[in-house]
């Protein structure tokens, strides 16, 4: 089990009278799913009035950049910008099926909700995500079952292709055995919004057909990762 | 406790006189008699078992995968029916490719298996006992016939805060028991769908339980496979209620 790298956003924690207390929270990620990977995953402490993303709206650009490539960059950014308290290993590898990677910290005083997000691997702009989930105040086990969503900024053609924002295609990592050769699954995205991800399609050849995904091993049911978070 | 002397067996010692012979050579025998001590064990009164009964209700939601007779276990926290990333129990295995639910039952501390397969749209109602247990826990198993080694089921559902006349109600997922490689042929598919091979010891999967990734079908672009568009599933995969009943 890997360790996630500790982020204090020091910088925007002044001191204000906040209702919620600090907390002792440990937050444990498990890929449930038997084919698919995801890039470092970010487990972030924040108040209620934020958020990383909105289930009907549009991506931020720290989302597209996370949903598209796997990098943390933007969300850390944003993290620190909103004095949000951040569990993350951004140089950590893929968290491959059924691996956890599991952190603690202490969060801030006002910081009451946990959001999580991670790149799915592959797919053109998948993540897993965790949306303002409350944090309980009682000390104990909590066990919460993450979807697969769809950032809204990227067209699914499910073709090799970049891992850069805006640019079409999937990233593909040498640890993913794809194929080559697909003519594309999609070419437009008809929901620009974030969304619940409608699954990779793929196919059953390696060298063309639509998709450079294999139908019976990239595809998804729904939950995708189990969240479990411990209040000490 | 009132009642905790009970439990503790009666200790009494009794002085008994027994005929000991002593043969001290050929042919002069004598008896003498030697109190001997013996302790006698009087057991207690045996506590009365009390038995604590679940009435499990399983509802198949799928549209057409057959749910292979149920194998619910009561076990305790060390025992581990199925864990999402580890290895499948060869018991497991034969459940998940072929329906067959004799090892799942023998888990755990007690268990009860269904009598028949679950048809889409059907449910069937079985009921576990076990004696004077309350906190035990409730993992329920079975097959996905129309496919190579999907199972759904409910993983360790405490039944600790369960009092008589309570119900707990849930979902079971669909996950692969990782031991047989999703080809969908018609080969490999046991259910009626298919008819082919169940439990096959080799095994030719990722090697761990996870969730399943759902059937593609030969209508959704898997040439190889048997399956239709009328054997796709989604979670959840069956309804199940718990009730305790005494």
């Amino acid at each position: 089990m890997k360790t996630l790298q500790k982020f204090c956003a020091a910088t925007a924690l002044a001191v204000t009278a906040l209702p919620t207390m600090a907390a002792d929270v440990t937050v444990e990620i498990q890929n449930i799913t038997q084919g698919l990977y995801f890039t470092p995953i970010a487990a972030v402490a924040h108040t209620p009035d934020t958020s990383l993303f909105e289930v009907g709206e549009m991506a931020s650009a720290e989302i597209q950049e996370m949903a598209e490539g796997g990098s943390l960059a933007g969300i850390t950014t944003v993290a620190t910008a909103i004095g949000a308290d951040m569990l993350a290993e951004p140089t950590a590898g893929p968290l491959a099926p059924t691996e956890k990677v599991a952190g603690t910290f202490m969060t801030t005083d006002g910081n009451s909700v946990l959001s999580v997000v991670a790149m799915i691997l592959p797919s053109n702009d998948g993540f897993i995500g965790l949306d303002n989930w409350e944090i309980p105040t009682e000390v104990g086990t909590y066990t919460i079952y993450l979807n697969a969503y769809d950032a809204g900024t990227e067209a699914n053609d499910e073709l090799v292709g970049s891992g850069e924002p805006g640019m079409p295609g999937m990233p593909a990592p040498p640890f993913l055995t794809l194929g080559t050769g697909g003519s594309g699954v999609a070419s437009t995205e008809a929901n620009a919004t974030v969304h619940i991800h409608p699954g990779n399609i793929g196919d059953d050849s390696l060298t063309d057909g639509a998709s450079d995904v294999t139908n019976s091993i990239h595809r998804w049911l729904n939950p995708v990762a189990k969240v479990t978070v411990t209040v000490n | 406790m009132l009642n905790q002397f009970k439990n503790k067996p009666f200790r009494s010692a009794l002085l008994l006189a027994l005929p000991l012979a002593i043969s001290a050579c050929s042919d002069d025998v004598r008896e003498v008699e030697v109190p001997v001590e013996v302790i006698v064990e009087v057991p207690a009164p045996e506590p009365v078992p009390v038995d604590v009964s679940y009435e499990i209700t399983v509802t198949n939601l799928t549209k057409g995968q057959p749910v292979s007779p149920i194998a619910a276990v009561l076990h305790t926290d060390d025992d581990s029916i199925f864990t999402v990333g580890e290895v499948a129990s060869v018991e497991l295995e034969q459940l998940a490719e072929s329906g067959m639910s004799e090892g799942m039952l023998s888990l755990g501390m007690t268990s009860a298996s269904g009598t028949g397969p679950i048809l889409p749209g059907e449910n069937e109602t079985v009921t576990i006992t076990i004696q004077d247990v309350t906190d035990a826990n409730l993992s329920i198993t079975a097959m996905l016939g129309n496919t190579n080694d999907a199972f759904t089921g409910l993983n360790a559902l405490d039944l600790s805060t369960l009092e008589v006349g309570d119900t707990w109600s849930g979902v079971g997922r669909a996950y692969d028991a990782g031991t047989e490689v999703n080809s969908e042929s018609a080969e490999t598919v046991p259910g009626p769908a298919a008819g082919g091979e169940g439990y096959n010891p080799n095994r030719t999967d990722t090697g761990y339980v996870a969730m399943h990734p759902g059937v593609v079908s030969s209508d959704d672009g898997l040439s190889t496979s048997v399956l239709t568009v009328d054997h796709k599933f989604d979670n959840p995969t069956v309804s199940i209620v718990v009730t305790r009943t005494e």
